[in-house]
């Protein structure tokens, strides 16, 4: 046979079942469409979480609170949560030579109420530096100063998210007070937008002055964590190892295990979340591909039920002098054929579900070209899977007992 | 055209074994008319069967053109009932919910040949049959029984085989429409083609020009013997 009656046949052949050949594809579309759509999620966090990562800067190293680990008990406390880490750390750490810049932060999450609105955010207490270290801008009014450092000041800068969430969208609060724990501050700047959703956001934040924090918030001395901006990414590990040996020093640990801090690397951050990202990922798609393994078994089930419908034909066909090999490949190319057709209209499904996603539930999705042509690949290979026993079958039929088939 | 030389066929099932053709032999030259001739079960559609290339024989020699196909493969065999055999069934077997036509045109798309050629060749073959051109875009099972016979031989027709194998192409017809049907055989057997036709039926057998009796898997009668060819010359 000529391919071109090969894909004719096979097209008439499924245009005469529309209902039952339209079910079966729809399996496939919900298969595919549902990997397209679940894979796309999991992308996009990845996509989110190397942008937002790459926006901090890859110079950074940034020094957590960590428990004590004490011979044979292990004391559990999540990192952050401790409380070892003073500023005067910060400044001591400061001194080193690779160290360009020290941001130590206070972080906690409040219920923060402006003039009949309210909003639940993360609060960071910060000194100047913390604009430069994190790469972050403002767009308008100033930053936390010098002078509001030292002077107490009730001072705060909203990040565009939180500034949205109190005073309505692109409007200017500069001036206007806020309640943080009972406490009044004046709103002194606004920061830009950094972009990136989930992890850690840096647009739905509160700045206060570190002393501030302290004095009225926490109560403490203690810091959260102490972000390091590294003069250059080739002095990272050389100054983490300084870092390490000083607050160790000043700690009065001898013993590197017993530390009472830790350090994080944003390579480090980067491939954690990567893989957690990628094990997302493949999580859905598994979740995903169960859904396209049951449209699969559709495929094959109403290829038995074609190939047995049409025993007599099979039968007449090898009678006027086709080859079973023939009829395999003319099976092979209707179950192909189908799930082509499924995967394709799989893939714009998939799409449009994850556009969805991304405009209403405000989840970062991302569909990549690979995995459109790996969806469409795989629907493709689902036909070969699932046709191949039908066909075969189809293939071996007996010319004689399959022209007597009632 | 074709020789049987000793034909037997086996069928095993499970450790019994059922004797079907007990040593089969005759001889078809070409152009020849020859009728099948028997009661059901007695071998009739196995040495239809045989013959078609649809199944080989457990013993014996079927020599097909002068060639023995006895142990030919079943891709050979498929090959030379592509090209040189056309067959014509008790039930027709046309596609349902397909045109007349592009039931006549399925061997000639098996066979390969050229979309440009195909309409003008089932076009011709349903002529020469008798069917009308308004029924060529019906779909077949709209057709009455006869006129379904007779695009099931202009599909047998297509390819142009030498031999036509009829197996009961009557049974399903009534009296008047199986000999319209007949007819045709006798058209296409003036024009040159072989035709071996099975029945169980007396009086069709007797269209033909030779009837071979066939009666638990022998043969009792050939009324041409090849051994008393002469002889049946000198009579006429």
């Amino acid at each position: 046979m000529f391919i071109r009656d090969l894909l004719k046949e096979s097209f008439s052949a499924i245009f005469i079942n529309k209902a039952r050949s339209g079910l079966t594809i729809l399996g496939i579309v919900v298969g595919i469409g549902s990997v397209v759509a679940l894979v796309s999620i999991g992308q996009g966090t990845k996509v989110s979480i190397e942008e937002s990562i790459q926006s901090i800067g890859s110079n950074l190293l940034t020094v957590y609170p960590g428990m004590q680990r004490g011979a044979g008990v292990q004391v559990s406390a999540g990192r952050g949560s401790a409380q070892t880490l003073t500023q005067e750390d910060a400044e001591a750490i400061a001194e080193i030579s690779f160290v360009k810049a020290v941001s130590p932060e206070i972080s906690r999450r409040y219920q923060v109420t402006a003039k009949g609105t309210n909003t639940n955010t993360s609060v960071v207490g910060v000194t100047p530096f913390y604009l430069q270290v994190k790469n972050l801008e403002i767009e308008s009014g100033a930053f936390i100063s010098e002078q509001n450092i030292k002077k107490l000041s009730k001072v705060a800068v909203l990040g565009p998210t939180t500034r949205d969430d109190l005073f309505g969208e692109d409007s200017n609060p500069l001036g206007q007070k806020i309640r943080i724990n009972k406490i009044d501050f004046t709103v002194v700047g606004i920061t830009k937008s950094k972009g990136g959703t989930g992890f850690q956001s840096q647009d739905d934040i509160i700045f206060i002055p570190l002393s501030t924090a302290q004095r009225y918030l926490s109560g403490s001395e203690y810091v959260s964590s102490i972000s390091v901006e590294i003069q250059d990414e080739k002095f990272m590990s050389d100054a983490e190892t300084a870092i390490t040996n000083l607050l160790l020093e000043r700690h009065n640990i001898s013993d590197p295990q017993l530390a009472d801090f830790s350090i994080m690397n944003q390579a480090d951050v980067l491939e954690t979340m990567t893989s957690v990202s990628n094990t997302m990922t493949i999580f859905l798609g598994a979740i995903a591909g169960i859904s396209l393994l049951v449209g699969g078994i559709g495929i094959m089930n109403m290829m038995l039920t074609t190939v047995t419908e049409r025993t007599r034909e099979i039968g007449l066909r090898k009678a006027l002098g086709a080859k079973s090999r023939e009829i395999n490949v003319q099976f092979l190319t209707e179950s192909i054929f189908l799930t082509l057709i499924g995967g394709i209209i799989g893939v714009i499904f998939g799409w449009i579900v994850s556009l969805g996603i991304n405009k209403f539930a405000n989840i970062t999705t991302s569909v990549s070209t690979e995995s459109i042509i790996l969806a469409v690949g795989v629907s493709a290979l689902v036909g070969i899977v699932f046709g191949y026993y039908p066909a075969r079958r189809a293939a071996r039929l007996n010319p004689i007992e399959a022209l007597r088939y009632e | 055209m074709i020789e049987c030389r000793d034909i037997t066929k086996i069928y095993k099932t499970g450790s019994v074994e059922t004797k079907v053709l007990k040593g089969i032999s005759f001889l078809v030259e070409k152009g020849e008319f020859v009728a099948i001739m028997g009661p059901s079960g007695t071998g009739k559609s196995t040495l239809m069967n045989i013959l078609g290339c649809l199944d080989t024989p457990t013993a014996g020699q079927y020599f097909f053109e002068g060639k023995d196909i006895s142990k030919f493969s079943d891709n050979e065999l498929a090959d030379i009932r592509k090209k040189k055999i056309g067959f014509v069934f008790q039930s027709f077997n046309l596609l349902a919910r397909t045109t007349v036509l592009k039931n006549v045109m399925l061997p000639l798309i098996i066979n390969n040949v050229p979309f440009k050629e195909r309409e003008k060749i089932a076009k011709d073959a349903l002529k020469s049959v008798g069917i009308n051109e308004e029924h060529f875009y019906h779909l077949s099972n709209q057709l009455s029984g006869g006129q379904m016979q007779r695009v099931a031989i202009a599909r047998a027709l297509v390819n142009n085989p030498p031999l036509i194998l009829a197996d009961e192409p009557t049974g399903n017809l009534d009296s008047k429409t199986g000999e319209i049907v007949l007819n045709i055989f006798h058209k296409l057997n003036r024009d040159g083609r072989t035709i071996i036709l099975i029945t169980h039926e007396k009086y069709i057998a007797e269209q033909a020009k030779r009837i071979i009796f066939i009666r638990d898997g022998k043969i009792i009668e050939d009324t041409l013997s090849h051994l008393s060819k002469e002889a049946k010359y000198v009579k006429e």
